[in-house]
């Protein structure tokens, strides 16, 4: 049986290592505040919607599988929160009676599992329960698949033989044990023999008959001798208990893939409450395969923004389909760096099946996105600014792979311009030329500049837009790169607020 | 000539608590022992180390054995055979100290198993290998007349009767409160197979283990030992055949295939050893040996040194050595820390290893066949005033000239240094005119330059500092033309960023 809700094929591994650079993506693109408005302080549902998120997928088909899970997620928020309650359920009660599985000894092992069992079994009813009567009103084919292997596996002919066993685990009469010589004439191969069906003692059923049976009653106080015995009941049971504390783990793991994977759903659901309540807009981005080039938006905002500021923000658009390369140039605090970060935010949403912060979205999949950001501080002082930089770039480079995504924003910016740029040339034209999508955040004319004169038609340059007044709207539109990012208005308005 | 022993042929063994020669320490072939020889114990080797062959035959005869020993699969059959014969004697160990009759018996009826099975592994190998050595050809006859006579085929044929009868023996134990029973076996099934395929549906992946383990090789308690008395009541005809096996097989292992068994591991050892460095890819040869004074060895270096590098990264440094004609020593002077006792002990230890009749380090070899090697190493903690430690050196000097003869191997390493320049200079004369008249061969360091060219007799031979490894960075400030982009773009380089390295790189990963 398997919960199969957010990939169609395999489980959702927790332990799957976050791709290289995510500790960049979530600094650079304020991640941190979109986990904490999904988790709502939730230390578990936080562990898992980081993963997911982070560990983007690439496979069209594979987002629209989750994405139609989550619609089925938004239209029966109850449902999908009762389910959510039964592995909490085991996990609180194994935590109040102490349950679980700490033995050494075989007896030991056996008698917790069947606790155990017993415990979970009733859980699984009510899954059962909740499955029964209210799977037909899911849509999607996860969820769909999902219901009706609960109600396949799980009838009440199973749950009648599950008990059975359970009831025969206690052993009220002794156990029976079978064994063949080993080496040294050691007892090997111990196995529990399954109890026979008839009525009364079964026991002493199988040894009235004539076979010869030879029989010895231990000295009552011969404590050696009983604890030998002990170890020989415990050799008979190995098997069985090792069967049954499997089963119990078994089915433990089970409600914990459920717990797991329906985690990134309920974070969805708190995640839609939010932006509900501040009025901003979603949609379901429409995700292309990673061999293409495509970007467009309408009301593109930075989530991370309105949910820190817990206000309405400026959304923007795009038209970048069959481009390359996205230059963003123009006025100091013009909303390129949002614009970039909402573009990145957009991306991984996108890529793990949640919905994205604007009223339209379409994109290619792409393997991977990395930010190389300028850092303002050099923790480490061993190299210089420069170096460290180009250290990062090379971690990433690591990594890179075609049709992958990198956001630079004001890098190769911590040496003269001219080195800077040459660098910058360099490097963006090996990532072009490997097939990987750049969007570049720079008020370096000099680079922007080289960039726009080749006349590339795969190539994109946005600015900033400022009023002839100098205000800004924070909105971008296509336009050619000027040569002065405008800080003699920021400069003169920070002066001029500092005297008023 | 019938077959008496794999290392030895027909000289007698060393005696079995000899002391190592003097040599040992001095060339670190302690160490270079205790390596080989770890995990060997019970074989008790080091004896065999101690001792060299007496004639130039059993050194021949030795290495034949080890050329054939290089072929893998005739090492591995005869490493199976010493795994066989290591359980039979631990069985037998055992045997000596358990309670219980029944289980005595059991046990060593399992010893001789595992002894007939090793023998008849051992000779059904032996007839398929492509065997070259005296020694493993006649070890071939021996064994194959050995499997053929009536005594072995009646041990193997009984064992075998008595293992199937009671392999055929299934019980079941009622296990109560203080009490138990025990039947024959009627078929009953396991339960575990049943409760397991319920819960099936539910796996997903590995889970614990929660097997208990450590029943097997627990013993036998007084309860076990009853049960297993209640089992030979129910089947009393297999437990009457294991008797009467035990009885007539007390003692059936053989004495010359038992020395066989011991001596072989001297030769595995050793390649063993040579096995975990196989990652420093250092080469190996077998040495010409002779009485010629006209020696030489490429590539050779440290055996002791390689094993304790073998875990580091750092690589072994081979060296070559020669002697010409009438050249009898090796002069070996030069900057400290530079290898030159290194190469001493390595000169040391390439003859003792090759007069054991052993591989030895190095692509090729034409050595000494030297009746014994004398060293003089300086102690480093010596405690003691520098006069007494002259008289001291001297003296130990002097009584190597003494011993020493013209076949004789001589390894002096930084004598005389705790004394005055000029003192050291004319004893070293001294003591080289002598060493020179005696016409053996030896490696003499020393921080004297003018003994480096002696006489027409002694070779010089440097050591070096070595030359910068290219593949770290040097460091270094070189003047050139300043082209304005040189320092962001050295820089790029030094992160391999320049566009043709991202490239590269992007296109490497992703292939």
């Amino acid at each position: 049986m398997n919960v199969f809700l957010l990939f169609p094929d395999r489980d959702f591994d927790p332990k799957a290592p976050l791709p290289p650079q995510s500790e960049a993506l979530i600094q650079d693109l304020e991640l941190e505040t979109v986990f904490q408005a999904m988790a709502r302080s939730d230390k578990f549902l936080y562990q898992t919607i980081r993963q997911v998120l982070l560990s983007s997928l690439t496979d069209p088909a594979e987002i629209r599988y989750r994405q139609d899970i989550l619609r089925d997620c938004l239209a029966h928020p109850e449902t999908v929160r009762r389910l959510y309650a039964i592995p909490l359920e085991a996990l609180y009660r194994k935590q109040k009676h102490w349950m679980g599985i700490f033995s050494r000894t075989p007896g030991g092992i056996l008698s917790s599992a069947v606790q155990m069992l017993e415990m979970f079994v009733e859980l699984l009813r009510r899954l059962e329960q909740i499955a029964r009567e209210e799977g037909d009103a899911f849509q999607s084919a996860g969820w769909r698949r999902f219901f009706e292997m609960i109600r396949r596996e799980l009838d009440e002919a199973y749950f009648l033989e599950v008990e059975k066993h359970l009831r025969q685990l206690r052993f009220r009469e002794g156990v029976l044990v079978s064994a063949r010589l080993g080496r040294g004439n050691e007892g090997i191969d111990y196995f529990l023999c399954k109890p026979r069906p008839s009525q009364g003692h079964w026991a002493k059923k199988i040894f009235s008959r004539k076979a010869p049976v030879y029989s010895f009653t231990l000295h009552p106080r011969d404590d050696h001798g009983a604890r030998a015995l002990g170890d020989l009941r415990d050799r008979g049971l190995n098997l069985v208990a090792n069967a049954a504390a499997q089963s119990a783990d078994h089915i433990d793991n089970f409600l914990n893939v459920l717990r797991q994977e329906l985690a990134f759903y309920i974070g969805a659901l708190h995640l839609a409450e939010s932006l509900g309540a501040l009025e901003m807009p979603f949609c379901f981005p429409n995700v292309l395969s990673a061999h293409t080039r495509k970007h467009t938006f309408d009301g593109l905002y930075d989530v991370a923004l309105a949910l820190a500021t817990q206000h309405r923000v400026v959304g923007n658009e795009l038209e970048a389909d069959e481009r390359d390369l996205v230059f963003i140039t123009g006025a100091n605090q013009g909303g390129k760096s949002t614009l970039l970060r909402s573009i990145g935010q957009a991306q991984l949403m996108a890529q793990c099946g949640l919905f994205v912060p604007a009223g339209s979205f379409s994109a290619n999949a792409v393997q991977g996105v990395f930010t190389h950001y300028r850092r303002e501080e050099d923790a480490s002082m061993k190299s210089g600014k420069f170096d460290e930089e180009l250290g990062r770039m090379s971690a990433i480079v690591n990594h890179l792979r075609p049709d992958a995504l990198v956001l630079f924003n004001e890098s190769f910016a911590a040496t003269n311009e001219r080195e800077g740029a040459e660098i910058a040339r360099q490097v963006i034209d090996a990532l072009l030329e490997c097939g990987i999508k750049v969007f570049f955040v720079t008020h370096q004319y000099e680079l922007a500049r080289g960039y726009y004169e080749r006349h590339n038609p795969r190539h994109l340059f946005l600015r900033a837009e400022r009023r002839p007044d100098g205000s800004r709207t924070f909105k971008l539109f296509p336009a050619a790169p000027l040569p002065t990012s405008f800080g003699v208005d920021v400069y003169q308005k920070i002066f001029r607020d500092s005297l008023a | 000539m019938s077959f008496t022993s794999i290392l030895f042929d027909h000289e007698p063994p060393p005696p079995e608590n000899i002391s190592p020669p003097a040599c040992f320490a001095d060339l670190n072939l302690d160490q270079l022992v205790d390596w080989v020889t770890a995990r060997k114990e019970e074989y008790r080797l080091k004896p065999f180390f101690y001792v060299p062959p007496a004639t130039l035959d059993t050194l021949c005869y030795r290495q034949d054995v080890l050329r054939d020993l290089l072929d893998e699969t005739w090492l591995t059959q005869v490493k199976t055979f010493a795994g066989q014969m290591a359980q039979a004697r631990r069985y037998l160990t055992m045997v000596e100290k358990l309670d219980f009759e029944l289980h005595r018996q059991g046990w060593l009826l399992q010893a001789a198993l595992t002894y007939c099975q090793a023998i008849r592994d051992l000779d059904e190998a032996l007839c398929a290998a492509n065997l070259r050595s005296r020694g493993f050809q006649e070890l071939r006859e021996y064994v194959h007349a050995y499997t053929q006579s009536p005594a072995f085929q009646s041990l193997c044929s009984q064992a075998h009767a008595v293992e199937r009868a009671l392999a055929d023996v299934r019980y079941v134990i009622q296990i109560q409160a203080g009490r138990f029973s025990v039947r024959r076996y009627e078929g009953e099934s396991d339960y575990s197979v049943e409760v397991e395929r319920t819960f099936e549906k539910f796996r997903q992946g590995a889970v614990k283990d929660y097997r208990a383990t450590g029943y097997e090789a627990a013993g036998m308690n007084h309860i076990q030992a009853k049960i297993l008395e209640f089992v030979a009541r129910l089947f009393p005809e297999p437990f009457a055949a294991l008797e009467q096996f035990c009885q007539q097989h007390a003692r059936f292992a053989e004495q010359t295939l038992l020395r066989f068994d011991r001596e072989v591991q001297f030769y595995i050892a050793y390649l063993d050893y040579l096995k975990t460095l196989e990652h420093k890819h250092l080469p190996f040869c077998f040495p010409e040996v002779s009485e010629s004074r006209e020696i030489f060895a490429r590539e050779t270096f440290d055996l002791a040194l390689a094993g304790s590098l073998a875990l580091s990264s750092t690589p072994v440094v081979c060296n070559d050595f020669e002697l010409h004609g009438t050249e009898r020593v090796l002069v070996v002077t030069g900057p400290n820390q530079g290898g030159k006792t290194t190469f001493a002990r390595t000169v040391g230890q390439i003859h003792y290893l090759a007069r054991l009749g052993l591989l030895v380090p190095g692509r090729e070899a034409r050595l000494f066949l030297f009746d014994q090697i004398f060293t003089h190493f300086e102690r480093e903690e010596d405690l003691r005033n520098l006069s007494g430690k002259l008289q001291d050196d001297l003296s130990r000097i002097h009584a190597i000239l003494e011993q020493a003869t013209s076949r004789s191997l001589l390894i002096l390493n930084e004598i005389f240094s705790s004394t005055t320049l000029a003192d050291a200079l004319f004893l070293s004369r001294e003591i080289m005119t002598r060493v020179l008249n005696l016409d053996a061969p030896g490696v003499w360091v020393t921080f004297l330059d003018e003994l480096a060219s002696f006489s027409e007799k002694t070779v010089s031979m440097v050591s070096t500092v070595a030359p910068e490894n290219p593949a770290e960075r040097t460091f270094r400030i070189l003047r050139k033309p300043a082209d304005g982009l040189a320092y962001a773009l050295s820089l790029a380089e030094k992160h391999r960023l320049t566009y043709e390295h991202i490239r590269a790189r992007i296109q490497e990963g992703a292939a």
